[in-house]
Formats: structure tokens, sequence, C-alpha cells
């Protein structure tokens, strides 16, 4: 229906990254790169957000975290996973406590690799969550509307008796 | 009520949120070169309208939509009464009135983020409600009426009998707009320690609606900032416009040049400002008269 790549929201939770990618999606906030002129805002409140940025492996004690966040942001939305460890576990793969990137809980669209990913890197793939985001309400709308037409057609036999 | 009030109530309901979305877009633009950035194209705030408007709908509470109904139906009202010219006193109340709705909208959800702020709004409720009634008892005093109509109609320009509720009023406009010092409840921006104060449990429509009342009633502020200058006299309205414009650019960089202060320090700046500025104006109007 609406164009809505125009205003994607970001919400960015911070896994068990060594902050050096956390830096780097603040620097992308900064005048030098602002990834606001393309709407991007960074809102901390995953009821509003529409792109799901992790930084940072996933561990045992994260994991429940990072799927409430998840189930809470209404549809349509995309997951974005920013630097190795977000991609792959990175070089705390082998820890006791990691269970691997944000991948192993949730389901991941966009992979930024980088350690520490460049601010380059994370508009780019911000800018390919976009279109999908673009693309996934698209979707969205089609899927909606087929289940109004789909009750109507109920109501409708409903009244004339079949 | 006459035709001239009829057409500026419907110019009203129709055009406050144009001019509204327009200030805030003008607003974050405005920011982002105080900051040195390239900021967001103008009308953002109608994208981000659009988007919201296209999101799946979760509510936390069923009563939370409603809420936020009344809450967008009381701030048209209130923007109805001052426009059509009448009782600018009744028009402040209901104005009231819709804060609470706001204020009930955030705590019914209980979510603990929501209910500390909303407890923050109300204390902001507190804190620029003195400074809005005196400014209309000022008009009173300088005019003789409540009758908006006929404010703006007189031969004085008001501002020039009260400075210091004007002054006050641009004050706690900080407050009523959410910015900076004085935007504890909620703000416009990244809000970490309330996550989005009272905004935090609403999204996709009910934000929407939100955010069109917030649309609603900035443009109703400014016509009441409109109100200081306006007379008689057809060129005021250019002055009113040059006045609005400048109390705009005033609230922009405040917000970019001030920290946040906790809510015990705004309630006593200013209610302490109220007190001197707007107090002595009054005496003063009450005593020369």
């Amino acid at each position: 229906m609406g164009k809505v790549k125009k205003s994607p929201w970001v919400l960015h939770y911070d896994g068990s990254s060594c902050n050096g990618c956390d830096i780097e999606v603040l620097a992308c906030l900064t005048p030098v790169y602002d990834a606001e002129r393309f709407g991007i805002i960074n809102t901390g409140d995953p009821l509003q957000a529409d792109i799901f940025l992790i930084t940072g492996g996933i561990n045992t004690q994260n994991k429940a975290v990072v799927e409430q966040l998840y189930d809470q942001m209404p549809r349509p939305k995309v997951v974005v996973a920013v630097g190795t460890c977000a991609c792959t576990g990175g070089i705390f793969k082998e820890c006791y406590n990691i269970l691997g990137g944000a991948d192993t809980t949730v389901p991941v669209d966009i992979y930024v690799p980088g350690c520490a990913a460049r601010p380059q890197a994370i508009i780019d793939g911000l800018i390919q969550a976009i279109e999908l985001f673009q693309k996934r309400s698209d979707k969205h709308d089609k899927i909606e509307r087929r289940h109004k037409e789909e009750e109507e057609r109920k109501a409708h036999d409903k009244v004339s008796g079949k | 009520m006459s035709i001239k009030a009829v057409i500026s109530v419907i110019m009203y309901i129709l055009l406050a949120p144009v001019a509204g979305g327009l200030m805030e877009g003008l607003d974050r633009k405005l920011s982002a070169r105080m900051q040195g950035r390239i900021g967001p194209p103008i009308l953002q705030p109608f994208y981000d309208l659009r988007k919201l408007m296209n999101k799946q709908v979760i509510s936390v509470s069923v009563l939370q939509s409603s809420l936020l109904l009344c809450y967008l139906a009381l701030m048209i009202f209130t923007g109805a009464i001052f426009f059509a010219g009448s009782d600018i006193l009744m028009c402040l109340f209901v104005l009231t009135t819709a804060s609470t709705f706001m204020y009930f909208a955030a705590v019914v959800t209980s979510s603990p983020y929501n209910t500390i702020a909303s407890s923050r709004e109300l204390i902001q409720i507190m804190t620029y409600e003195p400074a809005v009634l005196m400014a209309g008892v000022g008009f009173y005093l300088v005019a003789g009426t409540f009758s908006v109509a006929k404010i703006a109609s007189s031969s004085t320009v008001m501002l020039t009998r009260m400075p210091g509720l004007f002054a006050s009023f641009v004050l706690i406009l900080l407050i009523k707009m959410r910015k900076s010092p004085f935007d504890v409840s909620t703000s416009h921006h990244a809000h970490q320690e309330l996550v989005m104060g009272v905004k935090t449990e609403m999204g996709a429509q009910n934000l929407a609606i939100f955010t069109i009342t917030e649309w609603y009633e900035n443009a109703f502020l400014m016509g009441i900032v409109a109100l200081f200058v306006v007379t008689s006299n057809p060129l005021s309205f250019v002055g009113a416009a040059l006045l609005c414009a400048a109390v705009f650019f005033f609230l922009v960089l405040a917000d970019n040049a001030c920290a946040r202060v906790k809510w015990g320090q705004m309630l006593k700046m200013t209610w302490l400002f109220t007190f001197f500025a707007s107090g002595v104006n009054l005496l003063i109007l009450m005593l020369i008269r």
C-alpha cells in the first residue's frame, strides 16, 4: 500500500559485543555519516522499531532477551546482524557461554561483516534492509487484504445461507 | 457563531496537522543543521506517519486506543474553541482535560516505564498550569474580556502590556512541546532511561494518533503566541508570524543547547520564573488599571 521505506526506525541491541561495533553504529548517526538523512531513527523501543540491529554474539543469558525483543516488534520487520560476532560468533565462537551468531536465535536477513564493521558497511547493510522492509510491507499488505476479502466472502456466504 | 468563525474552525481542523507536521519537519532539519548534519527531509514526519499506519497493531491495553482518540478529540475541540474566537479560559481548561486523557492513555498499560513517565507527565501539567492560567488572566486585565475574538480585535498589542506573562508562556512552551531542558516525560529523541517515556507502549496506529494530536496542540499553542501580537490592524498578522518564527527558533535552539534537568529542578525553575515574571506583570496590570 504505502511507501514505508522512507521511515525505517532502528532498534539497536548489543549482544555480547566488545563495544567496537556499537561505537561504529553510533558513528553512523554523527555528522560525518548522518544516517538520519534516510529517515533512520535510533529508537530503543521495540514496539516502534522496524529494523532490529544486533551487534555481538548470542550468549546463554541474552538469548531470551533477543527473542523477546524480536517478538515485541510489530510486522513487517527486518533483522540485521552487524559485525563478525553477530554474523558467526567470531572470536568468541568457542567460548562455553556463546551460542554463536544472531541467527542461532532470530531469523537474520542481512549480514554485515567486519571487526569492527565500518560505518560505510553498516549504512550499506541498512539500505539493503530498508529495501527488504518495503518488500515485506507490500507482502504484509497483500496478506492482510486477502484475509479481509476471505472474511467478507465468509460473511456474505453466511447471509446467503450457503 | 458567525460564518467567519465557522470557516476558521474548519481551516484549523484541516490545516493544523499540516502545519504541525511541517513544524516538526522543520524542527528536525534545523536541529540537524545546528549539529552539523544534513538531516532528514522536511516532509519526514509525514513519511513516518504513513509508515506507522501500515504497521501491525500491537495493543498492550484495549483501552489505550480509545483514550488516545479522546485525547485527539479534546485537542481538536480546544483548538476549535480558540479559533472560533470563543472564551480563552474555557479553552485552557479543555486543554488540561485533554492532557489528563494523555496521562490515562499512558498509565493504563501499567508498564514500569509508562508508570514513571506518566507521573512525570502529571508533574509537568502541574508545572505549566500556573503560567497558562496567568496568561489567560493577563489577557482579561488588558483587553477587559476573555473572548479570543475581542482580544484579537483590540487596538493594543498585548505583548507591550504583558511581556512578563509572555516570557513565562514561552518558557512553559518548552514543557508543552517536549523540548530540552524540560522534556522529562518523553522527548522526540532517543530517551534511554525511560525508553520513550509516555510513548513507550504506543506502536503503529496508536503512535500515529498521538503524533497527530501533538501536531494539533503545537499549532494551537502557536495560535496563542500569535494572540500576543494580533490587533485589529491587518499588518499585525505579519508581526504575529514573525513572533511565532522567533519563538519556534528559540525552542529548537534551547532543545539543542540544553541537557535535560530532573523534574524537581524543572518545577522549581518554572514556578520561580512564573512567580516573578508573571506575578509582577499581573500586579502592575492590576495596579495601573
